[in-house]
Order: structure tokens, then C-alpha cells, then sequence
């Protein structure tokens, strides 16, 4: 599958295999295909392809994954950088993580 | 179980076309074929149109007429998602659990956690779902995974999450298959065209200050070149305000629509490189108007204002695509931000240069 990929090394995706369970929801979520399942364990096979959406270390039920999600969104930034943080459209980009509870910023609400 | 809990979702909205009957009371009834004026409300959508507030009722919907042991969809309250999904599901009988994402589709929505984990337990909970289905599974969109703990949503709910297809188009056959996704079904693609459905959103809001930034070049190129005559005037103007509306259509509507064959990983050099290639074929219809020092200087700023909104605009496409990081994106705006800026004011200062001076 070639598909359109971003800027090299850029991506925040880190793995702890040590954690890792193999449980593979990992690659069940992941919308670009960047980690495969080898020998019971998750491995990072396609990097540059990761769009540090979250969806993998949100599902890990072993924290093994980890990377500093958000949406890669232009207008996201500027809005942000502007102080116009309760815009309707793209309002938040670094999602203020709250692990343990799944919640996040809920009042924040984006269009794109 | 306490009843008062429970709340359903309003039976009079448009698109319901019956009540169902269920333990917890009547759920409205929908139909996977869709009305003229759902169509309607998507081409709307698209364009912009009331998009904020294109929302139904949160909570349970039945498709067809579900039983107790019928699968659970869930999506977001955007008209669009809801109506794509049941769309996709002619025939079937399933019950359709409605989150509050505010009217924004799945993937942003679990992007900035409005499709999260505590809506989804909660509204389980309201909805009164366990008194409605024997078993304890939920079909969830694969993209609503950044928002969503499966395994914090079966603590604290019961309930098991599956995630099913990226697109709703997919799911009879990913119901045919026992509830299995293929890889083509897991991966998120940005095809022609599905960035052609982009296009209108990314148009109007362009538009919007467009229209402004064009009226002002209009103007200004007008008022510059009244000693030469109004007609004279009035042609200077119109090609003022198409070079504007050119860099636009570049940023907009064909870097989108190129994205894979422009060369360059970052948005702003495809936008660049598509500027570029608008200002060529803009000047094969002025290269005869090369003969003063105010027309080379206005091709120059022309040189650099086309790309400079060009590149921007197609920088704003990053929020729209399916494939940039965020890192990706502050990196590249680290660079290209400045530059833009640069170009755009140095650009500016010499075409009213150009227009007032020579």
C-alpha cells in the first residue's frame, strides 16, 4: 500500500516492547498501518507514516505506547498561537491528555 | 435500574420515520434510505452551510427493527456521519447509539476527545442500552480509537468494544465476516476524491477573506491607474483582483486536488510549486505588457504574492488531510510561516509600488 506520507522524522510514536503485551489492538487502531505484530510483540515498522492521532497508546491496555498526540492541523497552530482557543473550528491541538480517565478537553470543540 | 435515568432522543426530528417500541420506552425509528433533504443537508455541509450546527439527538436510534440480540453501531452526532452510516446498512436491522460530539464528525471528534471514553460509558448509560440488548458489544468506527479506551470502556461499562471500518461502506462486509476487518478496511487512504468533497469547505473559507483581500487589490489597482483612463483603469483592477482569486484557486482547489503529484512532503512547497505554475499561465496573457520598469516590477510582486497565498492556503489543507502529525506540521510552519510573511509583504510593498509609482 504506497500512500502519501509527511515529513521524515518528525513523529513522536515511541514503544516500550518490554511493556508490550501482544495484544494487537494496536494495529487494530491505527489508521496508516505503522506497527506490525512479530514473535508476540508490537513493533514500529513504518514511522514516518505515523500521524500522531493517538489511537494506539489510547487503546494500549499495557502503556507501552506512547507519543504526544494532537491534530496536524495548520489552522489549529495559528488559532492557538493567536489565543483563540474557543473557536469553533480547529480550537486545540495538543489535546490536554488525561490517561487514566480518557477525558480530555471536552468544551473544545473542532470542526476540520 | 432507575428509569428517570433514562433519556431518548426526540421522536419528531425530521428524519425519523417512526417510533420503535423497546423496555426503556419508544426510540426513534430511521431507514438506511435517505430523503431528499438529507442529501440536501450534506451538499449544504460540504459548502459550509449551517455546518456547526448540522447535529440530531445524542443517544438511541433503531435502524429497521432491531431485537434484543441485534448489533450496537456507535457514532456522532453530526448529520453527515449519521446519515453515511445508516446509509451503508440497507437491510439490516441494528441499533445506532448517537454520542454528543457537538456536531463534529467521528475522527475530529476523537481527536479532541468529545468522542471519548466518558461520553461513550455515559451514554451507555442513558440511553438505558443494557435493559435493550442481551449481549455486551459495541461496534465502534476505527477512527474514533485517538478518543476511545476499549479496554477502560469494558471496566467501566461492561460493555466490549470492537472496532470496526474505517468507512461505513465497509461494514456489511465486515459484518458478513464474523465482525473482521481487512487491511484495506483499516487503512485510512486520501484519495481524489475524497479530497474533491474537501474542496467546497476549504473554497468558502478562503473565500471569505479572499473576497476582502480581492475588493482591496481591486481598488487600490483602480485608483493607481485613473490618470491612464477608467478603462485602462477598470482592466489594471480586474487583472488585480484574478491574480488574487488565481493564487486562491492554486491554494484552495488545485494543490488539494494534485497533492499526490506535486512534488515536496510539506504542503507549503506543493503550494509553492502550484503557485508557480498558475503565475505561468497567468503572464502568457500579459507578456505583452513588459515594456515599463512599473510592469516588471508589478510581475515581480506578482511573483512573490501568488506563491506566497498559494503556499499558505495549501499549508491550511494539513487540518483537512488524513496523513500529517502535528510535529510534521509545527516543523514545517516553523520555516514556512516566516517565509509566507516575508513574501507576502515585500510583495505587497512593491506592487503599490507598481500601481502608484511610474
Amino acid at each position: 500500500m504506497s500512500h502519501l506520507v509527511y515529513l521524515k522524522d518528525v513523529v513522536t510514536l515511541k514503544l516500550d516492547e518490554k511493556k508490550c503485551v501482544g495484544c494487537g489492538m494496536c494495529l487494530l487502531v491505527c489508521p496508516h498501518a505503522v506497527l506490525s505484530l512479530t514473535n508476540g510483540t508490537a513493533e514500529i515498522v513504518n514511522r514516518d507514516a505515523c500521524m500522531e492521532c493517538g489511537a494506539c497508546s489510547r487503546n494500549c491496555p499495557a502503556e507501552a505506547l506512547s507519543v504526544q498526540s494532537g491534530v496536524g492541523c495548520a489552522a489549529a497552530v495559528i488559532n492557538v498561537m493567536l489565543g483563540r482557543t474557543n473557536s469553533p473550528c480547529c480550537g486545540t491541538i495538543d489535546s490536554a491528555t488525561n490517561l487514566s480517565n480518557g477525558s480530555r478537553d471536552a468544551k473544545r470543540t473542532g470542526c476540520c | 435500574m432507575v428509569k428517570a435515568q433514562v433519556s431518548l432522543p426526540d421522536l419528531k426530528q425530521p428524519f425519523v420515520s417512526g417510533s420503535f417500541e423497546t423496555p426503556v420506552g419508544l426510540v426513534p425509528q430511521v431507514s438506511s434510505f435517505l430523503k431528499v433533504s438529507d442529501h440536501l443537508g450534506t451538499f449544504k455541509a460540504r459548502w459550509g452551510v449551517g455546518r456547526m450546527h448540522y447535529t440530531i439527538n445524542p443517544g438511541l436510534y433503531a435502524l429497521g427493527t432491531p431485537n434484543e440480540k441485534s448489533p450496537v453501531l456507535v457514532t456522532a452526532n453530526f448529520k453527515m456521519s449519521f446519515d453515511r452510516l445508516r446509509e451503508a446498512l440497507p437491510g439490516r436491522n441494528m441499533w445506532i447509539l448517537v454520542l454528543d460530539t457537538k456536531g463534529i464528525n467521528v475522527w475530529c471528534a476523537s481527536g479532541k476527545g468529545t468522542f471519548g471514553t466518558m461520553e461513550l460509558v455515559n451514554r451507555i448509560e442513558s440511553s438505558g442500552l443494557a435493559q435493550i440488548v442481551s449481549h455486551r458489544e459495541l461496534i465502534l468506527p476505527q477512527l474514533a480509537g485517538p478518543g476511545v479506551a476499549a479496554h477502560e470502556v469494558k471496566k467501566l461499562s461492561g460493555f466490549k468494544v470492537i472496532y470496526g471500518p474505517i468507512q461505513a461502506t465497509d461494514l456489511p462486509k465486515f459484518l458478513d465476516a464474523g465482525m473482521k476487518a481487512t487491511l484495506e478496511m483499516r487503512f485510512k487512504t486520501f484519495t481524489t476524491l475524497e479530497r474533491m468533497v474537501l474542496i467546497p469547505i476549504e473554497l468558502v473559507s478562503a473565500l471569505k477573506w479572499g473576497l476582502i483581500i480581492i475588493s482591496i487589490f481591486f481598488i487600490l489597482s483602480y485608483l493607481g491607474k485613473l490618470g491612464e483612463g477608467s478603462v485602462n483603469a477598470l482592466n489594471h483592477g480586474l487583472f488585480s483582483g484574478l491574480s488574487i482569486l488565481i493564487a486562491i484557486i492554486s491554494g484552495a482547489i488545485l494543490t488539494p486536488l494534485m497533492l499526490p503529484w506535486l512534488p515536496g512532503r510539506a504542503f507549503s512547497i506543493k503550494g509553492l510549486i502550484m503557485g508557480l505554475m498558475a503565475i505561468a499561465i497567468l503572464f502568457v496573457f500579459r507578456f505583452n505588457v513588459l515594456i515599463t520598469w512599473a510592469n516588471r516590477v508589478e510581475i515581480v510582486a506578482w511573483l512573490l504574492l501568488i506563491p506566497a497565498l498559494s503556499a499558505f492556503l495549501a499549508m491550511n489543507f494539513t487540518g483537512a488531510s488524513t496523513y500529517t502529525s502535528l510535529s510534521g506540521v509545527k516543523k514545517e510552519m516553523r520555516w514556512a510561516v516566516p517565509i509566507q510573511i516575508g513574501a507576502g509583504v515585500i510583495g505587497f510593498i512593491l506592487w503599490l509600488g507598481s500601481q502608484f509609482i511610474g
